[in-house]
């Protein structure tokens, strides 16, 4: 197992044709990844995730900066040797193969002896909970079934220094992703390894990882525990891309005591303010000012005047919660209260003060006191 | 209306469908809810007459359409792929099906325009779905079937291979968009959370039989049988298999009794039912699954399980259970960090629970019943 | 199910018919040459078995059949390897990609016997960029004189023509595998052999296959490149079974034996054809049991 340490990492495609200046694909970054931890990248299609992937696991050569692998300089090593695992999207075992000899594969490989090649195999298999069909052929095999034995290609070797995850659940059945999540879950607490896994599914990444980074465009736009990207997401994107539904984010004003949308007043914490009124932001004219909230931070009451009123536009009943589509002033907002909740007829809003938070053309407005991992973050390439 | 009944297919000696029988309204979103080879896409070529069924009857608007061929039924289709015309243009592409019906120039235009307007696809009009992403293909095989104004409208599982938010944008889209056509429209899934958000009817897939058809939110909250609730469940469905010994209801594994007041209520929903089971099978979704600290009535009981594995998504905690060796979800609010292998007691409300005979059958009070 | 199956026959027979004028008739006249023997005229004798048993127990038959075995034999061992590995040299991606193809494609497109033609005259010694080229190297190079060197002309020539066909196969089915397989085999230290034996191989069997039979087949039954270029000599060493055939039927008029060694011939062929096809489908059928078994 290995630390991950990207040093002003960035990467561009050539170019088509010779001259032309291409964007960046990936943005340069900063980045150390411990030892052992599981970290999810989390993005929309395009964003980079899989680039920054490849990488890491050698396909693509970075053409700026340097990837090192406990303190090791390993941009030039090609896949092979910088002894990585990879679960792609599609799971890829060779078909001709049973079960225990697309496990024993990466062993026989690299010249193991007989003996060490079968414990370890038995071994893999018991942890995959595979050891009764040891013997069929890999592709006779359900896909999540097909996608332990990639797993298992990895977990098989000891000289791993990293499991990549490139969309693993795709094929998967929903069912039978919670069960495969979870016993990925287990391996990490009991095996330790440093895990990598590239998703859009804001789910599988925080259930997964310890560290979600977030990308969008080609630039890390936040990296953090689940719960500060739920709880304090450092842009907009973030916010309304955790989430569902996403954070609410309106347009607001700001006279140095409290927040305003569309002329409706919204408490804001004493920190906020201040750091707000530090920077001038109630003065400024050219700084677009917005106000994020989660819609499980807004609640509705049917008291009159206890609050902002608001109209209802739509209730929508997902089982588990009731999605209310309500509109503030001229801008939309979304409510989700637990399942049976009374939706009042006249609804007045409340926003937690604590809930409540500050953008300023996008970012958000915090005090430096944040011990965050946010430091390296470099949000200026991403328009 | 599209009327299916008793539709048998078999083929090779493997069964796909067994003893179908709906009926699906215009205008109405009826969505199909099951696992991978439940038989969700063969139903739907059923449907569209791509396959012949064995035995049953097929009629759209009361007369039969088995043995019509696909091209002349007025049909629609949207295949979890991306399918479109690699050399046309995404306006040509919308316009195909157009074009093959001979539709005046006007027309085809006015109908291409109103579409891509529906679906966003103003700005791309001229491209080649190459340069489209994932997402846009879709709308275009979308607006595809859209133009057509075909009576029957099947989308197998469209939004599969999108982004997640993608996935959300769309589907709070759809149902509008295909709501005005005033066609039969069905849509395949395999997610329970997408069947709630798209809502009209959904009909439980289950090895090529329909456990249950109605209303979607109906079929949530009011499962007739355990495999339909395990169907519509996500996460799984906990259970826990109870026995009922004279007035006392005991776990099965430890032959433990139910406190009374937990008991209670229970027996009285047996009574009601009519039902003399003796082996019942209790059934809790996750997120009815509490913390121990929640605020409940006095018939709540509590659970002590072994935790396997904690998930916490920052708003949310799955924590994943050993309970009388059972694997059981509980999904509980907030960050909830919980050590593997700590024993951790949670509390249940009798009142979300469900409670299932031998056969599977749900137990209901009698006056709830809908038949 | 039962009413789509007799539509179904419906529909096949008008190519039934086609089948049966194009194929079956003309072979049961040959059957009926085959049982009997004839002294011109339009008087026939019933013979039975005997044409049969008279080439079957011919030696002119055994080396003939000795001799287009072997020829098979080596064309199947040459032009298959050699498909695979210039597919899988061959480029995946980008301009070259065309230029490989119709290269490929040069050799398929030309007429048997033009191929014939071809190779006789760059074959002459006096004439023929091959033949003269060989001999000012002071090789003795003579197809027309030497056994070796007919065979070697003949073996070279259908390698020039009809590798390309190995080769297209294959490379259709090399491209059909997904990169990430690739990139997996990468990270699980696969040798260059260990990606060809567990990812290429299995994935191209089903069109190695087809390639299989179809140059079988096709080198089973050669004719007009050998009678173009060696008419069966020098002597006898490349009279095959499709020239010794045309020589007894055309040549000699000895329409019984000629008919009941075409017979033979056929069943040779379909013969090895099927011996062929269930050896290399039986690895798939493996698979699909213990698929079917679980």
């Amino acid at each position: 197992m290995a630390s991950i340490h990207l040093k002003g990492l960035a990467h561009r495609y050539p170019a088509a044709s010779s001259g032309a200046t291409v964007p960046y694909a990936l943005n340069p970054l900063d980045q150390v990844w411990d030892d052992g931890g599981a970290y999810a990248l989390l993005g929309p299609s395009g964003c980079g995730k899989t680039t920054l992937l490849n990488i890491i696991s050698g396909l693509v050569r970075p053409s700026e900066g340097r990837v090192l692998f406990d303190g090791d300089d390993v941009t030039d090593l090609p896949t092979e040797q910088r002894n990585i695992a990879q679960v792609f999207q599609f799971p890829v075992v060779y078909d001709t193969l049973s079960v225990a000899d697309n496990l024993a594969f990466p062993l026989r490989n690299r010249g193991l002896e007989k003996a060490i090649i079968d414990a370890r195999v038995a071994e893999t298999l018991v942890m995959l909970g595979l050891e009764g069909r040891a013997h069929e052929r890999a592709r006779s095999l359900s896909a999540d079934d097909k996608q332990k034995i990639s797993l298992g290609r990895g977990l098989v070797r000891t000289d791993v220094r990293a499991i990549l995850f490139d969309e693993p659940l795709t094929v998967i059945d929903p069912h039978l992703k919670w069960q495969l999540r979870t016993e990925l879950k287990k391996i990490h607490e009991r095996f330790g390894h440093t895990m990598i896994y590239v998703t859009h599914d804001q789910t599988e990444a925080l259930t997964f990882a310890d560290k979600v980074v977030v990308m969008d465009a080609g630039v890390i736009l936040q990296v953090g525990t689940p719960k500060a990207l739920f709880d304090r997401p450092r842009h907009t994107f973030v916010g309304t891309f955790i989430g569902s539904p996403g954070m609410n984010v309106l347009r607001c004003e700001f006279d140095g005591e409290q927040a305003f949308v569309d002329g409706v007043k919204i408490p804001l914490d004493a920190a906020t303010c201040s750091v707000a009124r530090g920077r001038g932001l109630h003065e400024s004219t050219s700084v677009r000012l917005e106000i994020g909230i989660r819609p499980e931070a807004v609640t509705v009451s049917g008291e009159p005047k206890t609050g902002p009123a608001v109209r209802l536009i739509a209730v929508e009943d997902l089982g588990r919660h009731l999605l209310l589509r309500l509109q503030l002033g001229s801008q939309p907002l979304c409510a989700l209260l637990p399942e049976g909740a009374e939706i009042p007829e006249q609804p007045t809003l409340h926003f937690d003060p604590a809930m409540t938070l500050l953008y300023a053309d996008s970012l958000l407005v915090e005090g430096t006191d944040d011990t965050e991992q946010t430091s390296a973050v470099r949000v200026e390439a991403y328009a | 209306m599209l009327k299916l009944s008793e539709i048998n297919l078999a083929v090779d000696g493997q069964r796909y469908l067994e003893d179908v029988s709906l009926e699906l309204k215009r205008g109405e979103l009826n969505i199909l809810l099951g696992p991978t080879l439940s038989g969700k896409t063969s139903l739907m070529r059923v449907m569209a007459g791509l396959d012949r069924p064995d035995s049953g009857a097929l009629s759209f608007d009361g007369e039969s359409v088995i043995g019509v061929a696909v091209q002349r039924r007025e049909l629609a289709m949207v295949y979890q792929q991306f399918i479109n015309y690699p050399s046309l243009t995404v306006y040509e592409n919308i316009a195909s099906p157009l074009r093959v019906a001979k539709l005046a120039k006007d027309e085809i235009d006015a109908r291409v325009m109103q579409a891509a307007a529906l679906l966003k696809l103003e700005p791309y009009l001229e491209r080649k779905p190459a340069n489209l992403s994932g997402g846009q293909q879709q709308r275009v095989a979308l607006a595809r079937a859209l133009v057509k104004r075909a009576s029957l409208v099947l989308l197998d599982e469209p939004l599969a291979n999108l982004d997640y938010k993608l996935r959300e944008e769309l589907r709070a889209e759809l149902p509008t968009l295909f709501a005005e056509l005033g066609a039969v429209l069905v849509y395949a899934t395999t997610e329970p959370s997408e069947a709630l958000v798209l809502g009209g009817n959904t009909a439980c897939l289950h090895e090529g039989r329909v456990e249950q058809f109605g209303p979607t939110l109906g079929l949530y909250r009011d499962p007739d049988t355990l495999m339909a609730a395990k169907l519509f469940s996500d996460p799984p469905l906990n259970t826990v298999a109870l026995q009922r010994i004279g007035n006392s209801l005991r776990y099965k594994e430890t032959d433990q009794a139910l406190a009374e007041s937990t008991a209670a209520p229970l027996l009285a929903l047996i009574e009601s039912a009519g039902s003399d089971a003796v082996e019942l099978t209790l059934g809790v979704r996750g997120h009815h699954v509490r913390d121990s600290s929640a605020q409940c009535s006095p018939a709540c009981f509590s659970i002590t399980g072994r935790v396997d594995v904690t998930e916490i998504t920052g708003s949310e905690s799955f924590v994943h259970l050993d309970f009388l060796g059972q694997p059981w979800v509980a999904l509980l609010d907030g960050v909830h960090a919980h050590a593997s292998g700590a024993e951790i007691e949670l509390t249940i409300d009798p009142a979300d629970c469900f409670l299932f005979d031998e056969s599977g059958a749900r137990l209901r009070k009698q006056c709830e019943r809908v038949n | 199910m039962k009413v789509q199956n007799n539509r179904a026959w419906l529909m096949v027979l008008p190519m039934l018919l086609i089948v049966a004028l194009s194929a079956i008739i003309p072979l049961m006249t040959v059957v009926n040459y085959s049982v009997q023997d004839t002294f011109g005229g339009n008087e026939f004798f019933w013979v039975g078995t005997e044409w049969f048993q008279e080439i079957l127990a011919s030696e002119r038959f055994h080396n003939a059949l000795q001799r287009t075995l072997l020829f098979s034999a080596l064309i199947l061992a040459i032009e298959i390897p050699l498909g695979i590995a210039i597919a899988l040299a061959m480029p995946r991606r980008g301009m070259a990609v065309s230029f490989c193809l119709v290269l490929m494609a040069l050799p398929l497109l030309i007429p048997w016997n033009v191929v014939g033609t071809i190779w006789q005259v760059f074959g002459r010694v006096d004439i023929g960029l091959l033949g003269h080229g060989l001999a000012s190297l002071g090789i003795d190079y003579n197809y027309t004189q030497d056994t070796l060197d007919a065979w070697l002309t003949l073996i070279v020539m259908d390698v020039w023509h009809w590798t390309s066909l190995v080769v297209l196969l294959c490379y259709s089915g090399l491209v059909s595998i997904p990169e990430v397989y690739y990139q997996a085999a990468r990270i699980d230290g696969a040798s260059r052999w260990a990606v060809f034996r567990f990812i290429q191989l299995p994935k191209i069997k089903r069109v190695l296959l087809i390639a299989v039979l179809l140059r079988f087949m096709d080198s089973f039954m050669i004719y007009t490149e050998p009678f173009v270029v060696t008419g069966g000599g020098p002597g006898n060493s490349t009279t095959f079974l499709s020239i010794d055939l045309v020589q007894m039927a055309v040549g000699q008029f000895d329409l019984g034996p000629a008919a009941a060694m075409s017979l033979i011939y056929f069943l040779i062929i379909l013969l090895l054809s099927w011996v062929f096809y269930t050896i290399m489908t039986s690895l798939d059928n493996d698979a699909a049991a213990s698929k079917g078994g679980q």
